[in-house]
C-alpha cells in the first residue's frame, strides 16, 4: 500500500472549485499540483512532473483549458489531459469531443462543469488504465 | 457585405422587348457614378438584360437582382403580372411605362414597385430613379448589419453572463455535494468554512444581479432621471458608511479631502451608484491598514472626483482591459476578492452620461487613483428653480 501517490495538476481559477477538486482528489488518493491561472499551469508543465492534469476551459483567457491540454500533448502525447468548462451549448460554443470536426482539440474528455466528483474522477482512472 | 470597405454590388436587371431601349439603359448605368459623400463604399452594377416576361421571370430567379427595370407593356405579359409570378419583396422593382395611368401606377404600388418612370424619359431621369433606389438598398442593408451587430453584442453580453452566474452555483453545488456526502465526518462543524464560502459566493452572485440591473438601466436610459442639486461629499460619506464594516476588517483609514462645499446638479442615486463602486473597490483591493483618499474639488461646471487606495495596484497592460464588461483582473491578490467585473463599467457609464471621463493611474504593489470627471447636468436647472427638481426623461 505504500505506492506514491499520483500528481494531478489541477488548473482552476476559481477558489471554491480549486479547494473541492483538491479535496476530492486527495481524498481519492491524488497528489494536487494547484494553478490558478495559466501562467502558473504553464510553470508546473515546464518544471514538474505529473501524470495527469484537469483544466478548467476559460481562465485568464477564454480558451486556457485548450492552450495548455495543447502544451500538455505536444510534450507528453499519452498523458491523461481533462477540460471542464462550463461553456456549453447554449451560448454558441459547444465542444464535443465525439464530433470530428473538433479534433483539433488535444484533450481526452470534456467535462462540463456541473460535474459530480465521482464522474471526475471515475475519467481519471480510466485514462489512468488504473 | 459584411465589410464596409467592400465593393457594393448590385445586380440590375433591365426588361424591356425594345432592344435600343434595353443598351440604352445599360450604357446609361454604366456611366452611373455616385458623390463618395453619399456612400462611403464603391458601388458597381452587374447589369442583365431580358426582352419578355418569361426571360425576366428566369433572371429574376438565377440572378437575384436587386433592382429591375421593368416596362409594363411586354410582348407575353405585362410587368404586374411578372411581378406577381415572383417574390417582387426581394428587390425593388422601377416600373418603365408608356402609359402613365393613374390606376396602373397604384396597382404597381401594391404589388410593391418602388418607383415609375414615363416613357419617354432622359438618361437623367433613368439615374435618379436608379440612385434612389442604390440608396434605399444600401440604408436598409445597413440598418439590417447594425440589428444584427446589436444582437450580437447582446448574445454576447448575455453569453458571458450566463457563464459569470454558473461558476458560483457550481461552487455552492460543489460545497453542498462535500457536505451531503459528509467528506469531513459527521461534525457540522467542520463544515463552517464551506458554508461561508456558499454564502459569499450568493452574496456576490446577488451583487452581479444588481450590477447587471444598474448597467442595463443606465443604458436603456428609460430610467426616470431627477436632477437635484446634491452635495456630494454628504453622499459621498453616507455610502462609505456602508463599507465601514469591511474597511474596519482591514482597518483602513479613511480621507476625504472636500475643500470647499458646493452644490452640483445631477442624479442622486447614480452618483450614489458611483461612489460605491469607487470606494468599494478601494475597499477591496486595498491592503490591510491601507489608505483611502478621496477628493472632491469643483472647477467651473465640473466636478472631479478622484479616489487613491493604497491597494494591490494594476499593472500596465492589465489597465488596457480594465474597463471592459465582466474584465477582472486575476492574479494571485485577486484571487480570493468578489466582484461581478462590472463596476467599473457602470462608473464608465455615469461618467458618459455627465459628459465626463475615468482615468487610472496605478502602479502595481502600491495603489491606484481613480479620477473621475463629470459635468453638471441641465444647469438651468439651478437658475430656474423655486422647485429644484427637475424630471428629465
Amino acid at each position: 500500500m505504500n505506492e506514491k501517490k499520483i500528481r494531478v495538476l489541477v488548473a482552476e481559477d476559481d477558489s471554491d472549485l480549486m479547494e473541492q477538486l483538491d479535496l476530492y482528489l486527495s481524498r481519492a488518493g491524488y497528489e494536487v499540483l494547484k494553478a490558478y491561472t495559466q501562467e502558473e499551469a504553464e510553470k508546473i508543465i515546464a518544471e514538474k512532473d505529473f501524470e495527469a492534469a484537469v483544466l478548467d476551459l476559460m481562465m485568464e483567457n477564454p480558451d486556457s483549458g485548450f492552450v495548455l491540454s495543447h502544451k500538455i500533448k505536444k510534450t507528453f502525447p499519452k498523458k491523461p489531459v481533462i477540460i471542464i468548462t462550463s461553456v456549453t451549448k447554449e451560448t454558441g460554443f459547444y465542444f464535443d469531443k465525439q464530433q470530428d470536426k473538433n479534433n483539433w482539440i488535444k484533450a481526452d474528455t470534456i467535462i462540463q462543469k456541473e460535474l459530480r466528483f465521482e464522474q471526475l474522477e471515475k475519467e481519471l482512472k480510466r485514462l489512468l488504465g488504473r | 457585405m459584411e465589410n464596409g470597405k467592400e465593393n457594393f454590388k448590385l445586380k440590375i436587371l433591365i426588361v424591356d422587348d425594345e432592344s435600343g431601349m434595353r443598351d440604352g439603359a445599360a450604357r446609361c448605368l454604366k456611366s452611373l457614378s455616385f458623390k463618395e459623400t453619399d456612400f462611403p463604399e464603391k458601388i458597381s452594377f452587374e447589369i442583365f438584360l431580358a426582352e419578355t416576361g418569361e426571360a425576366a421571370l428566369k433572371e429574376i430567379k438565377e440572378k437575384s437582382p436587386d433592382i429591375v427595370l421593368l416596362d409594363y407593356k411586354l410582348p407575353d405579359m405585362n410587368g404586374l403580372e411578372v411581378l406577381q409570378n415572383c417574390d417582387s419583396t426581394r428587390f425593388l422593382t422601377i416600373v418603365i411605362t408608356a402609359f402613365a395611368s393613374l390606376e396602373v401606377a397604384i396597382t404597381a404600388t401594391r404589388r410593391g414597385a418602388f418607383d415609375f418612370l414615363a416613357k419617354p424619359f432622359s438618361p437623367d431621369e433613368l439615374r435618379e430613379a436608379v440612385k434612389k433606389a442604390v440608396k434605399n438598398i444600401f440604408m436598409s442593408r445597413k440598418v439590417r448589419q447594425l440589428q444584427e451587430e446589436k444582437s450580437r453584442i447582446r448574445f454576447e453580453f448575455v453569453s458571458i453572463l450566463a457563464h459569470e452566474l454558473k461558476s458560483p452555483l457550481a461552487a455552492i453545488e460543489g460545497y453542498l455535494r462535500l457536505i451531503d456526502e459528509r467528506v469531513k465526518g459527521e461534525q457540522m462543524a467542520s463544515y463552517d468554512a464551506m458554508v461561508k464560502r456558499s454564502m459569499e459566493r450568493i452574496i456576490s452572485m446577488r451583487k452581479l444581479i444588481n450590477d447587471i440591473l444598474d448597467l442595463t438601466r443606465l443604458e436603456s436610459g428609460k430610467k426616470k432621471r431627477i436632477i437635484e442639486e446634491l452635495d456630494l461629499g454628504e453622499i459621498s460619506l453616507y455610502v462609505y458608511e456602508g463599507l465601514a464594516l469591511k474597511a474596519a476588517e482591514k482597518k483602513l483609514k479613511f480621507e476625504l479631502n472636500y475643500p470647499e462645499k458646493f452644490k452640483f446638479a445631477a442624479d442622486k442615486e447614480e452618483m450614489e451608484m458611483l461612489f460605491s463602486n469607487l470606494l468599494s473597490n478601494a475597499v477591496k483591493y486595498n491592503k490591510q491598514g491601507g489608505e483611502i483618499k478621496l477628493t472632491i474639488e469643483k472647477k467651473d461646471e465640473f466636478v472631479s472626483i478622484s479616489c487613491s487606495d493604497t491597494g494591490i495596484g494594476i499593472s500596465k497592460e492589465e489597465q488596457q482591459r480594465l474597463f471592459g464588461e465582466f474584465v477582472r483582473i486575476k492574479n494571485e491578490y485577486t484571487r480570493n476578492i468578489e466582484g461581478s467585473g462590472l463596476g467599473l463599467s457602470i462608473i464608465k457609464k455615469i461618467a458618459a452620461i455627465y459628459n465626463g471621463e475615468v482615468k487610472v493611474e496605478s502602479t502595481y504593489n502600491v495603489g491606484s487613483v481613480f479620477s473621475v470627471k463629470l459635468k453638471e447636468l441641465y444647469l438651468s436647472a439651478k437658475s430656474a428653480a423655486p422647485v429644484n427638481r427637475l424630471e428629465v426623461l
